[in-house]
């Protein structure tokens, strides 16, 4: 090897050059980054203002507590986000014990074999499905076969349907994340299987469960083709029957075989009205809608930061 | 199995190098048990008090032919050990040799793992109960066999519910006899002064060694009959060792002990009985003092000198 050669890689003055180019490269890609992650940002705030100045001259009490009308100042969303919320907790109250407990199946029972292995790759399958498909499967079993019409019930399952492999690809890693030395010190103690799950994985995974379902929640609350399918009304002007009731046992489970609506529906009802003023009707529906998700993203974010905290590995 | 094995294994071509230029003096092992050993660290010297020894040595634990296998690798080879009662035991060995495999057999924490299999016996004294018997419940097992892990791994709860968790398995719920037993078993690992205080805090708070002696009292607790130290104190600092070893001396006085360790002089300092392992194999077994000091099997000398076999 020559000197000459030599002498381009162990050359201080040789060295210092490359490395001003190459740390010119690293600031390039942090420049490169920061511009498309605010560009992404900005597409989303955008939308969002636009959303609320359009839907500025709607917001008030009114538009909370008025049902649908022909006339657009005086229509409300008060079926919608009725209807939502009773759907979000049925789907809630059905996705969540079942896909905590296929999780748990998964991960702490499931003998590692082919069979499971293919439950596994389908588990994540459904999770890309499109939800068209989820809505015609659900008019077939739930609205038919079951005969819960269309109703606030088949909605529900629907929807639970739809966020079972979020809750459960989420809650699969919020288990895993609960080291191994912890589950051998219960065993160890002389813990069964369950005892174990019960006493230590699922307390201290408890974060990443609710986290799970929260944005699985979020997913659902926006879906509007699989309600369609099913036939939910988008014009409604009465709300579920109320759960509490005077007489005993003081609650109903009524509300579940009732038609409703949602809020993107009504949103989408609005939006396809030639006239103008409905415009305005969506955009606040809209604003509403979003803040409804980032809301309850925010409290996923918040209960994710409070158990990090709790439970410091 | 043995992960943190590594640092003895990387030590010794140093030491094979060192050791190569002197000739072997079996009478005369320390200071190059440990690369870490300062020059005149005194002889490695096993002071069995006379007390103990006159106690009349019962077998708690009868090793008789075991083999063991993960699949269809064999990783322990016709393993005949006797367990003294009320003694402590080490297990030494370079890393792979089975001594964690071997100690993970006494409370069946291999059938944890699929595709693993026992063959001979284990026999526990002195009910004659095969713990590594087809019939016998692995639960059963470990709920009258205590283990202290490798790394410190006490449960994100309080202290207090730390040493109760194991008596609650056994559906404890009386208050009174909750509070009695933790504090005997704190007291028993050395921790009650440090912690009494503060029982409802969380575990994590404690330092690695408060940690690690909190294993102990959750594993005291339930008063097992053999209690299990695999590599206790490879992730402690020297104090927090020391302090451990310290209690293991006299944990004797109150159950069987069995400890893997890395640490040659540990295992001298705290063992009446030793059994040097290479490959899944025992090549030697004999009291501690009689390992350390004039082994009777050129491996067991190579090793312990830092030799290494």
């Amino acid at each position: 090897m020559s000197s000459a050669h030599t002498a381009s890689y162990r050359n201080v003055d040789a060295l210092r050059a490359g490395l001003s180019r190459r740390k010119t490269l690293d600031q390039l890609f942090v420049i490169v980054g920061l511009i498309v992650m605010l560009a992404c940002l900005m597409v989303l705030a955008v939308l969002f203002i636009d959303l609320v100045r359009d839907g500025a001259p709607r917001f008030s009490l009114d538009f909370f507590t008025n049902f649908a009308s022909r006339n657009a100042e005086r229509a409300g969303i008060l079926a919608a986000w009725v209807g939502t919320s009773l759907v979000m907790l049925v789907t809630a109250v059905c996705a969540v014990p079942v896909g905590v407990a296929a999780a748990i199946y998964l991960e702490e029972y499931a003998p590692k074999n082919w069979f499971t292995a293919i439950i596994e790759i389908n588990v994540t399958n459904l999770a890309g499905v499109p939800s068209i498909v989820y809505g015609l499967l659900a008019l077939g079993l739930f609205v038919y076969q079951f005969d819960l019409g269309q109703s606030i019930a088949a909605a529900g399952l629907t929807l639970a349907l739809l966020i079972l492999p979020i809750v459960i690809v989420a809650t699969r890693e919020a288990i895993r994340s609960v080291p191994n030395s912890i589950r051998e010190a219960a065993y160890g103690l002389g813990a069964t299987r369950w005892e174990v799950t019960k006493d230590h994985v699922l307390p201290y995974s408890t974060g990443g469960v609710l986290t799970g379902m929260i944005l699985g929640l979020s997913r659902a609350i926006g879906e509007t083709a699989p309600i369609i399918t099913i036939g939910a009304l988008s014009f409604i002007a009465f709300l579920p029957q109320s759960p509490f009731t005077s007489e005993f046992p003081f609650i109903s489970f009524q509300w579940l075989r009732d038609p409703f609506t949602v809020m993107p529906i009504q949103m989408f009802n609005w939006v396809s009205r030639p006239d103008q003023a409905f415009q305005a009707n969506a955009a606040a529906a809209g604003a509403i809608l979003l803040a409804m998700t980032l809301m309850m993203n925010g409290i996923a974010i918040w209960i994710r930061y409070r158990f990090r905290k709790k439970i410091n590995w | 199995m043995q992960t943190s094995t590594e640092s003895a294994a990387a030590a010794n071509p140093a030491r094979v190098a060192k050791s190569a230029q002197e000739t072997a003096l079996p009478n005369e092992p320390s200071g190059r048990a440990t690369p870490d050993a300062k020059p005149g660290t005194p002889k490695i010297s096993v002071t069995v008090d006379d007390t103990r020894k006159a106690r009349a040595l019962s077998v708690k634990a009868a090793v008789d032919n075991l083999n063991f296998y993960y699949g269809q690798h064999r990783a322990l080879k016709n393993l005949t050990i006797p367990i003294a009662d009320k003694q402590v035991t080490a297990l030494i060995g370079p890393s792979g040799c089975g001594k964690s495999t071997f100690l993970r057999c006494f409370n069946r924490m291999h059938d944890l793992q699929p595709d693993t299999r026992y063959e001979g016996s284990i026999t526990l004294h002195p009910d004659n109960l095969n713990l590594v018997g087809s019939g016998v419940d692995p639960i059963e097992v470990r709920m009258r066999i205590g283990m202290v892990f490798q790394k410190p791994n006490p449960f994100p709860k309080s202290i207090f519910e730390n040493v109760a968790y194991g008596l609650r398995l056994r559906g404890v719920r009386n208050r009174v006899t909750l509070a009695e037993e933790v504090e005997k078993a704190l007291r028993g690992a050395a921790l009650w002064d440090e912690v009494k205080d503060r029982l409802a805090d969380s575990a994590l708070a404690l330092s690695g060694g408060q940690m690690q002696r909190l294993c102990i009292a959750r594993a005291l607790a339930t008063t097992p009959e053999i209690l299990l130290f695999d590599e206790p104190t490879s992730a402690l600092d020297p104090i927090a060792t020391a302090k451990i070893e310290e209690l293991i001396s006299t944990l004797r006085d109150q159950v069987t002990v069995l400890i893997v360790t890395h640490n040659m002089q540990q295992a001298a300092r705290v063992s009446d009985y030793t059994a040097f392992m290479y490959l899944g194999e025992l090549i030697e077994f004999d009291e501690a003092a009689k390992i350390f000091t004039n082994p009777s099997k050129k491996a067991t000398e190579d090793y312990i000198t830092g030799r290494y076999g």
